[in-house]
């Protein structure tokens, strides 16, 4: 009998808060109001047995990437997503939109953590060209979509505890599947789908509250895999790197910065790193709320995509 | 007033307020001996064991400055006081607590940090990995306990950049702490 019935009250009104913000995000963010009590109602009965202990630290889960897996927006991280510890079950679901100057990114999603060592996730990525489409010949709001389906596997360390010189390191694939294969293969992609393997190492080193990432992708991926992958300029997968620096302010609150290189395989635009600086609040356990400010470099011969990034967490 | 004084008395005798109702002494009747607290700590006896610093399970700070932070041993006084206060109390891990000699455990926990921080102080209680080799610890309940922790410093407005080099010292004991 050892629910945590005292942290009920310090979930209940930033719920209805993050409930406003997600408010912005549309028909999902709307949906994802009510995930809290679906997502989490289960587990804090199941809390008892055990099941979904809801025991890490706040902001210790990261936050989910344009992709789907855990880590600080653009970088995956070698954290397992949810709350749960190891020897529980964690949920997350989140939402995200990326308004750009010429396009808009919205992606969705959710993922499983088992015992803090496997998680699994799904996430639908939906690229708007908004009038872009027209200049691109696609027509007007023509949009990319992929599905994205990750694994990670964390391998040794811990992201807190252990000694601080071994950081917590997480081996990960990430299964992508544009559903534009044809307009994709126009442009010079060799396919439609494709998987990518990630090799990551994360640790908050407490004495100074930094958090540091670093992470190794192979990936033939072109703009993440929306224009998907492979192409005319380079067919084959290619080493990138992606880096975080955090700094935890308050239990609730981090801000930080990423960089992300990227292949650049199409012939007919060049392909950049991309970075952001952002603030990760944990307004509750189950909520993180992140803001961003991302440049993802020049997309389809379009000049360099600035814009906001807006995100949604919901975990248990 | 004075009449509460014998009431008073009853309840905090533990062989009192152990006796069943039905008036049988079940302690005595097994021979089970009850653990006499330290009349000026009131501290139950503990098994032997060897007194060191090192049973801490951390190097203290260099120089006074988180001593300074922490608002000396008044502070780390105040801060294991609310802290054993928060954990006992705890839905997550009160139940933890139970069987626990409180006072026992404030001490050594103000002995613990005072040393760590290097405000002045020895360290008496047992080792860390000794100390809780029964519990059966789990790291969510760590991880309530830090939470215990970072409010009860929050509480003393102590900067949370100081709170972190304090829980950087405790965090490697985790291995000695969980043990499931």
């Amino acid at each position: 009998m050892s629910g945590r019935s005292t942290r009920e009250t310090e979930r209940l009104h930033p719920i209805t808060l993050s409930c406003r913000i997600s408010g912005l995000l549309g028909l999902f963010g709307a949906v994802l109001c009510g995930a809290p009590a679906i997502l989490c109602g289960a587990p804090a009965m199941a809390e008892d047995a055990g099941l979904f202990d809801g025991g890490k630290l706040l902001l210790t889960n990261g936050v989910s990437t344009i992709e789907g897996s855990a880590g600080g927006g653009l970088a995956s991280w070698a954290v397992i997503p949810g709350m749960e510890t190891d020897h529980g079950i964690g949920l997350s679901a989140f939402a995200t939109d990326v308004p750009l100057r010429d396009f808009n990114l919205e992606t969705h999603g959710f993922a499983i953590g088992l015992r803090n060592r496997l998680a699994l996730g799904y996430a639908r990525e939906n690229f708007d060209t908004l009038s872009a489409g027209e200049a691109l010949g696609l027509g007007h709001g023509y949009t990319f979509r992929q599905d994205i389906v990750t694994a990670r596997l964390r391998l040794v360390g811990d992201l807190v505890y252990g000694p601080q010189w071994l950081p917590q390191i997480t081996l990960g694939t990430d299964f992508k599947h544009n559903l534009n294969g044809a307009v994709v293969r126009l442009v010079g992609a060799k396919q439609s789908a494709g998987t990518d393997f990630t090799l990551s190492a994360t640790k908050l080193v407490l004495g100074s509250s930094v958090l540091i990432n670093t992470t190794f992708r192979l990936t033939d991926a072109n703009q993440f895999g929306l224009l998907g992958f492979g192409g005319d300029k380079n067919a084959h997968r290619s080493g990138q790197f992606e880096g975080s620096l955090a700094y935890q302010m308050s239990r609730r609150l981090a801000i930080g910065g990423e960089w992300r290189t990227r292949p650049d395989n199409l012939g007919f635009a060049r392909e950049t790193a991309s970075h952001d600086v952002f603030v990760a609040w944990a307004p509750a356990r189950h909520v993180t709320l992140t803001a961003a400010w991302v440049d993802i470099g020049p997309v389809a011969t379009f000049r360099p995509q600035r814009g906001a990034y807006l995100s949604v967490q919901i975990a248990c | 007033m004075l009449g509460l004084v014998p009431i008073a008395l009853a309840l905090s005798s533990p062989a009192k307020a152990q006796n069943a109702p039905d008036g049988v002494d079940w302690f005595k009747e097994f021979g089970v001996e009850q653990p006499r607290p330290d009349p000026v700590s009131g501290e139950l006896p503990v098994k032997p064991y060897t007194v060191t610093d090192a049973n801490a399970g951390a190097t203290p700070f260099a120089g006074s400055d988180m001593a300074r932070t922490f608002g000396g041993q008044d502070g780390i006084h105040r801060l294991a006081h609310r802290l054993v206060t928060l954990i006992i109390t705890d839905p997550a891990i009160k139940d933890i607590f139970v069987a626990t000699d409180t006072r026992r455990l404030e001490r050594t926990l103000y002995e613990q940090v005072c040393y760590i921080l290097n405000a002045g102080c020895t360290y008496t209680g047992r080792e860390m990995r000794e100390a809780h080799r029964q519990l059966g610890l789990k790291t969510h309940d760590m991880n309530a306990l830090v939470e215990d922790l970072q409010r009860a410093m929050h509480e003393r407005g102590i900067p949370f950049a100081a709170q972190n080099r304090l829980l950087a010292k405790l965090a490697p004991m985790k291995r000695d702490i969980v043990t499931r």
